[in-house]
């Protein structure tokens, strides 16, 4: 399954200076593990001892992980996954 | 451009590490949050009290202590509003000493919110920006509207679609592009930190936020400057994103490491929040790490109806550490609120100003705050703006003829003298 990751700016450098990646997978964790395997210096920047980083929210299709399923959120073929700093507002 | 070297740059709140003075908002390593980092060693020798008080009593006295290169170019009269001595509030809460510091009459926009962009829109024109934006719930997108047209920067300011019609018009009014958002402020945030992302405009809750942020201090530094330079016992304040409380508290801290106060910082920091979006306040309540957001708010004050508060997790930690609290309050509370405040101290708070009395009043029922120490509870916006939140809970004002005996009936004056049959 083809799904698009968007990869903000600053790390870009570490996904090959690549806006998007192309990965599959049927759940967003599923995802997260190609695009890490593609490009393993993203590691560092997204994930703190296996844990997602706090000020980093998942969205899937404009729709925060934290209300779906989380990391077990199931995707499918053409869903857009963004990364977007959550430091944002008020 | 000059540099001020006293602003050193901006620090990751996560990891320390020290970036330079540009509109970058997380860090690039872990993105977190970034904050404007001063030397204050090299601040010190240049403030005192007698310099503060000799300027004009507006927030750009304390213009040290704020992260502009070069001088104010917008919003230059913001801030300087008053501490009112609430002596009637105080006797009707059964406490002894209580300010309410009230930020619905700040200018231009009638609330907090002039300060924090008056900072940012300085610093956008420092940056060479020339589109500025933001996304509001509504005070916000008064202010940076108002305060843009006046510096003649172009705007687009992005709302959620359901916010009162006053805070719309009262932005499109100064001739900014306002695009409501079929979503809730977190989407509309969501939204905008993207178009950060891909246009680079300068908004100032996202890419100018730490810059923007500063600004807030300034309510901090007029409290202590009101009460005689010292610092109040206990602070109330209200939480949308949960800048403001954290900014208050930092502006105490900054002026006890400057001499400027002779004491150290022992305020208890009170956070209040809407039973209706209450992530802060539940995060204290119930002890957790970090906040869970709320996905659909629902409360009329829909000025703090942030269900994904980018400052949560501090605003929890600091109130925790300082040993204050956090509440939360029903819809009815808030009008309740609104209406004590306005009868006892003739201030006609927003919906906000309401939550934070009505958490005042409940904290002081509660014995969190003791009715024998001071406390200011801060105000930041104006009730003309929610007026549609209290006209439920007011009479509808009688109708007369214009004829004395009329008005004598209604007001029950003079009943001895009238026939019977008019009676």
């Amino acid at each position: 399954m083809a799904i698009k990751v968007q990869i903000p700016t600053p790390m870009r450098e570490q996904a090959g200076g690549n806006a998007e990646v192309v990965v599959t997978g049927g759940t967003v964790k599923a995802a997260f593990d190609d695009l890490l395997r593609q490009y393993p210096a993203l590691a560092t920047k997204l994930f703190d001892n296996g844990k997602l980083r706090p000020y980093i929210n998942v969205f899937v299709n404009d729709e925060d992980i934290r209300y779906l399923d989380e990391m077990d959120t199931a995707i499918t073929d053409g869903v857009i996954v963004a990364l977007i700093p959550a430091v944002a507002g008020g | 451009m000059p540099n001020n070297n006293a602003v050193l740059g901006l620090k990751c709140r996560v990891c320390g590490k020290l970036y330079g003075k540009t509109a970058q908002f997380f860090c690039p390593d872990d993105s977190g949050p970034l904050e404007v980092a001063y030397d204050y060693d090299a601040i010190k020798p240049t403030v005192s009290r007698a310099k503060f008080a000799a300027r004009p009593r507006n927030m750009w006295r304390y213009r040290e202590l704020l992260p502009l290169d070069g001088e104010p170019t917008v919003g230059p009269q913001v801030g300087g509003t008053p501490l009112v001595r609430a002596d009637r509030l105080a006797d009707a809460l059964g406490v002894e000493r209580l300010w309410i510091k009230n930020d619905a009459v700040n200018f231009p926009t009638l609330s907090f919110k002039d300060r924090v962009v008056s900072v940012a829109l300085s610093k956008a024109r420092e940056l060479g920006m020339r589109m500025v934006g933001c996304a509001s719930t509504g005070n916000l997108a008064n202010s940076v509207a108002a305060l843009a047209a006046s510096a003649g920067l172009e705007t687009v300011i992005l709302v959620p679609a359901d916010l009162e019609r006053t805070k719309i018009f009262g932005t499109a009014v100064y001739g900014a592009k306002v695009v409501k958002v079929a979503g809730t402020y977190d989407q509309v945030n969501r939204l905008c930190t993207q178009i950060v992302m891909k246009y680079g405009w300068g908004f100032v809750n996202v890419n100018l936020r730490p810059f923007y942020a500063e600004g807030s201090k300034t309510v901090g530094f007029e409290i202590a400057e009101d009460l005689g330079w010292r610092f109040p016992q206990h602070v109330v304040s209200p939480m949308a994103g949960g800048a403001l409380i954290g900014k208050i508290y930092k502006a105490f801290t900054e002026l006890s490491r400057l001499g400027i106060v002779d004491q150290p910082v022992t305020t208890k920091m009170y956070g209040a929040q809407a039973a209706g979006c209450n992530p802060i306040s539940d995060c204290v309540k119930s002890n957790r790490e970090r906040h869970k957001p709320i996905r659909t708010p629902n409360t009329i004050c829909k000025s703090l109806a942030i269900g994904d508060p980018a400052d949560g997790y501090f605003a929890a930690q600091l109130i925790k550490s300082t040993g204050g609290w956090a509440e939360d309050v029903t819809d009815a509370e808030i009008v309740e609120g609104m209406q004590l405040l306005a009868r006892t101290e003739g201030i006609f708070a927003e919906t906000a100003g309401g939550t934070t009395l009505a958490v005042a009043k409940k904290l002081i029922e509660q014995g969190r705050i003791p009715r024998n120490e001071e406390i200011v509870i801060c105000v930041t916006g104006n009730g003309l703006k929610t007026q549609d939140c209290v006209f439920d809970a007011l009479d509808e004002p009688s109708t007369i003829k214009p004829a004395l005996a009329e008005f004598e009936e209604l007001a029950g004056l003079a009943a001895e003298t009238r026939e019977p049959a008019l009676v």
